[in-house]
């Protein structure tokens, strides 16, 4: 008997933490408990060394001095903030009047904010909660379809799990160890296939059933000119100038920095070009608008002006994060806090910024900081014991039986994520998963990077699926339950079913599961934003270029200086490449 | 039992204060890093000292956290079958759950870490960095936080004993602060006028 067990701790330990996590115990302790329990047992058996358990106060400091992880009370701390800065009513508001003189212009409007809204606080709660109170009571009183309604923005809210600069990203970077940038990088094309493909089922029903996604009426657009206009010509034309000024300093960046530094051997590097450059069209835009406010003069629309004060705010905080953490200035858990400053003043340029509001937002950060690195605590007790008794080669042998190598382990695992995601948290997941997961999916030659871009995306079809999903469980909490009088058209406007909440979303879920194929089919697709040294055998490639040496490729007409990390610089095989040249190879790409 | 229920009171109101003092520190933490990462960039200034007060401040936070987070019934659980059970049974479970098993974990936590502090403290071990910061103060944070932990526990426990034969709250109930959710909802709801409902 004692024989049979001390042969069969791993999956008995495992089945043990199973019953323990669903009598209710609190997950961080179940998993210690179960660790120590378990290590005693194995110790006692013979089974590991006695001194297995001298190892647990180094892992422990190890978890203290892990500068990752930091960033999660930044991107909370910056996510709660900005909840309740009130941008997220103006972007909605705005957004709807840019939008809705269009049919589905209400939806679009609502995609676009939730894209927004995901890259700036990144919760998913938030988002849905903002959405379903201030623009789900326009779609409704306008005629929208209910069912299209409630589906563009639950969709929308759960954008947060894959859109840079995701927290979510963040852990799961550390989790597999893999460097944020390049999750970050990889997850920029499918999320913004993603969005797009969104955008254009819009588009579609707009077309196909025009009744479902009626218009704003000429009555509820609030921004109009003296003269009647809506001021669209005149939000194009700065749009316009913009694009343009900004493609100019892109152009001319080299000769700009050498102009300005005096030196004509100074360093233009394309990734700081580009965010110099977007940063300059948006400021410009600003002073405009500025200008305008102050002077008194009617430069810009009504409309246009709005947009300008409305969206530079969100916009100037997504570049200061991923502009930092791009051109590497800062490591992603410090774009976190700068994001966190950003968000700061922000709330206190609103007026907003209360000291019972940065309390609030500071005592739930620092909860939730402790359940998260408690939950770590306790995922590295028992895997402390775990690993002792021998338990990852189990969890390999149980996907021997796996038919079809990576392919037939994707599936499955993604099917368990899925499964997974209607009762554990994303940060559950990722903890007690993850780990058991990694090491067998490298050893199948499975990317790892490409690998938490799919649980990323597995884990946001997972919240939108009725009938567990949180997304739909949030807007269920905030839609309408009983009939009521719309506040404009005195109309009576009937409830929101659950059942419109759930068949709403199936449409979403379908895209999704159509962009979770397309990730798992081309992982190309994904990797190639990381530079062909991912997605290439480089045991055999060595070329030794002195790094400043200038490279042949590129976009042709702008030769820039081969980058560590970038093809055709020397590289360390399976170093990260450092995080200042991501930007590079973004932009690359992009111009591709 | 009076002299117990004023006990885990007493408990109670010293980790709300702990948690309510290392809160701030997730603030000091937010502005170091943004400095740390502004000086890098404007002066080419960079302190190990600084940077390893970042960590130094959220291991405090998370740590000396713990016992005021369970106070607050926010460590997470998974409640898809307990859910189904009476409120009497999910806190016998949480009880026996608390004895047998998180009092014991907090003891071995404390009893494995502190050599480690005090090997630190005797030696005056220091960052292996650069004018990096001494080591046993952040070391200390391991022992000290469990030792608050279980303290809580303690109070826990007697809040459930007290629930269970009837003579007080449940403390699931009682501990528990607004959601962000519902903090998110109310603020909404003043400004957008109750327009929905």
């Amino acid at each position: 008997m004692s024989a049979w067990i001390a042969a069969n701790l791993a999956p008995i330990m495992f089945g043990a933490l199973v019953i323990f996590l669903l009598s209710g115990f609190p997950v961080a302790f179940s998993l210690a408990a179960c660790g120590m329990v378990f290590g005693f047992i194995a110790i006692e058996m013979g089974v590991v060394p006695a001194a297995l358990m001298q190892a647990l106060p180094l892992r422990l400091v190890g978890i203290m001095q892990n500068d990752t992880l930091l960033a999660i009370p930044f991107f909370t701390f910056m996510g709660l903030l900005l909840e309740r800065s009130g941008m997220a009513e103006d972007l909605l508001e705005t957004v709807a009047q840019v939008f809705g003189g269009i049919r589905g212009g209400l939806a679009l409007a609502v995609i676009v904010v939730g894209a927004m809204l995901a890259a700036t606080t990144g919760v998913m709660a938030a988002s849905v909660i903002s959405m379903g109170l201030i623009s789900l009571p326009i779609m409704l009183r306008y005629g929208y379809n209910r069912p299209l309604a409630a589906g563009a923005i639950t969709a929308s809210g759960t954008l947060a799990q894959i859109v840079p600069p995701s927290l979510v990203l963040i852990v799961i970077a550390d989790q597999l160890g893999r460097s944020v940038g390049d999750m970050y990088l990889a997850a920029f094309v499918p999320a913004f296939m993603l969005i797009g493909l969104y955008c254009l089922f819009i588009a579609a029903v707009a077309i196909i059933r025009p009744a479902w996604v009626p218009a704003l009426p000429p009555e509820a657009r609030i921004y109009r000119e003296p003269n009647g206009a809506s001021g669209h010509v005149s939000l194009m034309i700065l749009l316009a100038i913009c694009f343009i000024v900004g493609t100019l300093i892109f152009s001319n960046y080299a000769a700009i920095v050498h102009w300005v530094t005096g030196d004509p051997q100074a360093r233009a590097p394309t990734d700081e070009a580009v965010v110099m450059a977007m940063t300059a069209g948006v400021v410009l835009a600003l002073s405009v608008a500025l200008l305008g406010r102050l002077a008194g003069l009617r430069i810009l629309s009504q409309l246009a002006e709005r947009v300008t004060f409305v969206l530079i705010p969100p916009l100037l905080l997504i570049f200061l994060v991923l502009g930092t953490i791009f051109l590497g200035v800062a490591t992603p858990t410090e774009g976190g806090a700068m994001g966190a400053v950003g968000a700061l003043s922000l709330a206190l340029l609103r007026r907003r910024l209360s000291f019972s509001l940065l309390s609030q937002a500071l005592n739930s950060t620092a909860k939730l900081s402790v359940f998260v690195m408690f939950v770590l605590i306790g995922s590295t007790v028992f895997s402390l014991t775990f690993q002792g008794v021998d338990g990852p080669i189990w969890v390999e042998h149980l996907f021997d039986k796996v038919p079809g190598d990576q392919i037939g382990f994707l599936i499955v695992v993604n099917l368990m994520i899925f499964f997974l995601g209607f009762f554990l948290d994303f940060f559950e997941i990722a903890f007690i998963l993850l780990p058991l997961l990694a090491p067998v999916a490298a050893k199948l030659d499975i990317d790892l990077v490409w690998f938490g871009i799919i649980i990323a995306m597995n884990l946001q079809t997972s919240f939108l699926t009725p009938p567990f999903g949180f997304a739909l469980f949030y807007l269920r909490s905030v839609a309408p339950n009983v009939d009521y009088d719309d506040r404009i058209t005195r109309e009576r406007i009937p409830r929101m079913t659950t059942a419109d909440i759930y068949r709403g979303s199936v449409a979403f879920v379908v895209m999704q599961v159509f962009m979770l194929g397309i990730v798992i089919g081309f992982p190309g697709m994904t990797l190639s934003a990381l530079g062909p040294k991912q997605t290439f055998d480089l045991d055999s490639i060595r070329i030794d270029l002195p790094s400043d040496a200038p490279a042949t490729e590129g976009n042709g007409a702008m030769p820039f200086p081969a980058l560590p990390g970038m093809p055709g610089a020397p590289t360390e095989e399976g170093a990260k490449p450092p995080e200042d040249d991501l930007g590079a190879q973004l932009m690359k790409r992009l111009g591709q | 039992m009076n002299f117990l229920l004023s006990f885990s009171r007493a408990i109670d109101a010293v980790s709300v204060r702990i948690g309510h003092i290392v809160m701030w520190l997730v603030l000091a933490a937010v502005l170091i890093s943004a400095y740390n990462a502004i000086v890098r960039k404007a002066l080419n200034i960079s302190s190990n000292a600084y940077l390893e007060i970042q960590w130094y401040l959220f291991s405090a936070v998370f740590l000396l956290g713990a016992g005021y987070t369970l106070l607050r019934n926010e460590h997470v659980r998974i409640d898809a079958v307990s859910h189904r059970w009476s409120r009497q049974t999910q806190v016998k479970i949480d009880l026996v759950g608390m004895i047998v098993f998180l009092l014991p974990l907090c003891w071995w936590v404390v009893s494995m870490s502190l050599p480690l502090v005090i090997r630190a403290f005797q030696l005056g071990e220091v960052s292996t960095n650069a004018g990096g910061l001494i080591r046993w103060p952040v070391y200390a944070m391991m022992p000290l936080g469990f030792t608050l932990l279980g303290i809580q526990v303690l109070s826990e426990i007697i809040k459930r004993i007290a629930f269970l034969q009837g003579r007080g709250p449940d403390p699931a109930i009682t501990g528990k602060e607004k959601s962000d959710e519902e903090r998110l909802l109310e603020a909404m709801k003043q400004t957008t006028g109750e327009q929905v409902r």
